[in-house]
């Protein structure tokens, strides 16, 4: 009798604490709060240091402090939680070392989910932690169409763009408006082997065709030659494959060959406006690219990226737009939950249809992964329509959600 | 035809970056037996250089071919006081590491400064556009890179032949034992010899500037590519690092233009060849083996 007492008050006490607790600094938790640690951690894993630094990088992790900014001020006092940080990790562009950091982020510093990580191999390392460890994995970084499709699996999720989207966006629509004849240069690896056969595809689909394709070492500094050789098939559009440094060598040596003047138009695969910036319009102008976001897109785009500009000093790619929406949505998805227990947090997300600074017409497919929403081809402008610092595109044309990913029904991923 | 012009005259542009280079690469070795592993990355620092230059001061290409040549002259200088000449003693595997370990120093201060994007240059309108040779459009600045590099070139020949200094170098690079021997004095040469093929680095980058994508980067590869230049011509050999650097580049160029996926490789099988045929390269001079 007397010890079932001493078990009743002892658990009593224990309640009373863990009421204190979920209590804790701000004041009532409207959920009831069930939460692993008493706090929400976001890790950003990403290149700081290498190629991919401007594009995305640390300015990544000002986007989803943001996005918790916004979280806070939006619920207050209803938060369900309070304690919420974001934590980063360099993985170098690396596969190996994203998956050891993958690891120690979730088990050790308690990461409750993953965003961005650039470079395809490196997502995919990163998609196996998520699912062996049961946390959620949301890839804003990386264009692999794997990752929703025969690697997919319910902790990840797709944001932003892929390789499907890029070639659709691009492939298709430049074919539609009249370049039929394609030469596409790529680098020979993975990422350019993907490409050239998303664009192919999309290409033929627009009743273009693809009259010829050059490999291209990777990195490499000289394309002088393998453009005059493109432009002797003499077609009407070459597309490339490039990125980074290797994508500004391109543009510079095609600039100096003079296709530009005998009407053969350049159209690039994967560009961010970071390399617009850096290389300057002159170098661009004309160029066709689909992008996932701009920041001059509207009022509500242009109002968050002058803060993130306050921040920072730049202008957001679209892959810092991305790790801010990405944020905010997990956040309102770990409210509605009351936890930040994985599997209720994926069933929010599930299906979900969100509208923010971001996604238009968004949708988080659930069937996929995919999370669709509208896409633009964007056009670079000339020296004389650019207006102020990092007004470099004219959008000439919305791909609206549906068309611009690839349908579910395609994807090959069954969770 | 026409492409094999154009072909051609892309092949010697490329060709000038590395022949330039190459020369340098040569007189470092030549002069202190240094094999000089940061010299991609000075061929970077000249185009980063001319790109700073440009941004701050509205210095235009013309100014920077002068300028930034000078500028790395004294950095080279300074570097072979304060660093190369202490190791100068040791095995030359010492400088190597040093040299390499200066590679990665540029590379990341570069990166921590200028971001890893790359910077934009604009080149001199004067330079822009094609003139037509027989029907083809060919590029005035590639025209302009292989004039600059075939006068500096010459430049440098008639100055190792026709000056005193110059054939106190030449002889200290070519035989070194020799001018030793006759009580050259050889040592008071070493430091502007090591700022010289540092500044000739230099005006590669800054010729490559609107040419290339100016990254920390951009010297990583080009130094491979230019050790292979320097042994396709003979260590140590100037006129055989300037055919080598034009010669590269053409096999480049029309390795891109008829095999695209062998044509990094086609250097290296060159390389092989004549390290096969004649293992000091075409203008080297045979170790005197005892």
């Amino acid at each position: 009798m007397k010890k079932r007492r001493t078990a009743a008050t002892a658990s009593m006490v224990m309640a009373g604490v863990l009421v204190t607790a979920g209590c804790g600094a701000g004041g009532p938790s409207a959920g009831g709060g069930d939460f692993t640690d008493d706090k929400v951690v976001l890790a950003l894993l990403n290149d700081a240091s290498g190629v991919y630094k401007d594009v995305s990088g640390p300015n990544s992790k000002i986007a989803i402090q943001m996005a918790i900014d916004d979280y806070q001020e939006k619920y207050g006092d209803d938060a369900v939680v309070d304690d919420i940080e974001v934590i980063s990790a360099d993985h170098q562009n690396e596969p190996d070392i994203a998956n050891t950091k993958a690891q120690e982020l979730y088990d050790r510093e308690g990461a409750d989910v993953i965003l961005d990580v650039p470079t395809s191999s490196a997502a995919l390392a990163v998609a196996t932690q998520a699912k062996n460890k049961k946390k959620v994995y949301i890839n804003i970084g990386a264009g692999t169409t794997e990752l929703t499709g025969a690697q997919c699996n319910k902790y990840t999720f797709h944001y932003a763009y892929d390789t499907w989207m890029l070639a659709n966006g691009t492939g298709t629509v430049v074919t539609e408006e009249g370049d039929k004849n394609w030469q596409l240069i790529y680098p020979d690896y993975a990422f350019g082997q993907d490409m050239v056969k998303s664009f192919t595809g999309a290409i033929e689909a627009g009743g273009g065709k693809v009259a010829g394709t050059i490999a291209t070492p990777f990195p490499n500094d000289n394309f002088a030659t393998y453009i005059t050789k493109a432009g002797a098939a003499k077609p009407q559009v070459i597309g490339t494959m490039h990125a980074g440094g290797d994508l500004i060598n391109l543009v510079k040596q095609y600039n100096e060959s003079g296709l530009k003047d005998q009407g053969i138009d350049l159209a690039v695969g994967l560009m961010f406006i970071s390399d617009i910036h850096s290389l300057g319009v002159e170098a661009f102008e004309g160029t066709i690219f689909t992008d996932a976001w701009y920041w001059n897109l509207d009022e509500k785009s242009r109002e968050w990226a002058d803060r993130f500009m306050e921040e920072t000093g730049d202008r957001p790619t679209y892959a810092h737009a991305g790790n801010y929406s990405a944020a905010l949505q997990y956040l309102e998805a770990v409210q509605a939950a009351g936890t930040d227990d994985a599997d209720k947090v994926v069933e929010e997300l599930e299906g979900k249809k969100i509208d923010d600074m971001f996604l238009r017409n968004g949708e988080i497919r659930a069937e996929d992964h995919q999370v669709i929403h509208d896409v633009y081809l964007a056009r670079v402008k000339g020296p004389a329509d650019v207006k102020e610092d990092w007004d470099y595109e004219e959008i000439i044309k919305t791909i609206p959600a549906e068309e611009a990913f690839r349908p579910a029904s395609e994807s090959g991923c069954s969770m | 035809m026409s492409a094999v012009l154009q072909y051609t005259v892309q092949g010697l542009a490329a060709g000038s970056f590395y022949a330039l280079a190459a020369l340098g690469l040569a007189v470092i070795f030549g002069v202190l037996g240094v094999v000089n592993f940061a010299h991609g990355a000075f061929y970077m620092l000249g185009a980063v250089a001319a790109a700073v230059l440009l941004d701050t001061l509205g210095l235009s290409l013309w100014g920077a071919l002068i300028v930034v040549p000078l500028l790395m002259l004294v950095f080279g200088m300074l570097v072979e006081r304060l660093l190369v000449q202490w190791l100068l003693p040791l095995d030359p595997l010492y400088n190597l590491l040093l040299t390499f370990g200066l590679t990665l120093l540029l590379v990341d201060l570069v990166k921590r400064r200028y971001g890893v994007s790359g910077l934009p240059y604009e080149r001199p309108s004067a330079l822009s556009g094609r003139v037509e040779v027989g029907g083809v459009g060919l590029p005035v600045y590639q025209l302009f890179v292989i004039g600059v590099a075939l006068l500096v070139c010459l430049g440098v020949w008639l100055l190792m032949t026709r000056t005193r200094v110059g054939m106190i170098v030449r002889a200290a690079t070519e035989r070194p034992e020799l001018a030793g021997a006759l009580g050259i004095n050889v040592g008071r040469w070493v430091t502007p010899v090591f700022g010289f093929g540092v500044a000739l680095a230099g005006l590669a980058g800054v010729l490559a500037a609107p040419f290339r994508a100016i990254t920390a980067e951009m010297g990583s590869d080009f130094i491979i590519i230019l050790f292979a230049v320097v042994v396709i011509g003979g260590l140590g050999s100037i006129v055989g690092a300037v055919v080598g650097g034009f010669l590269v580049g053409l096999v480049e160029a029309f390795g891109q233009a008829y095999a695209p996926t062998f044509a990094q490789v086609l250097i290296f099988v060159l390389m092989a060849v004549v390290v096969l045929a004649r293992p000091a390269g075409l203008f080297g001079r045979e170790e005197a083996t005892a």
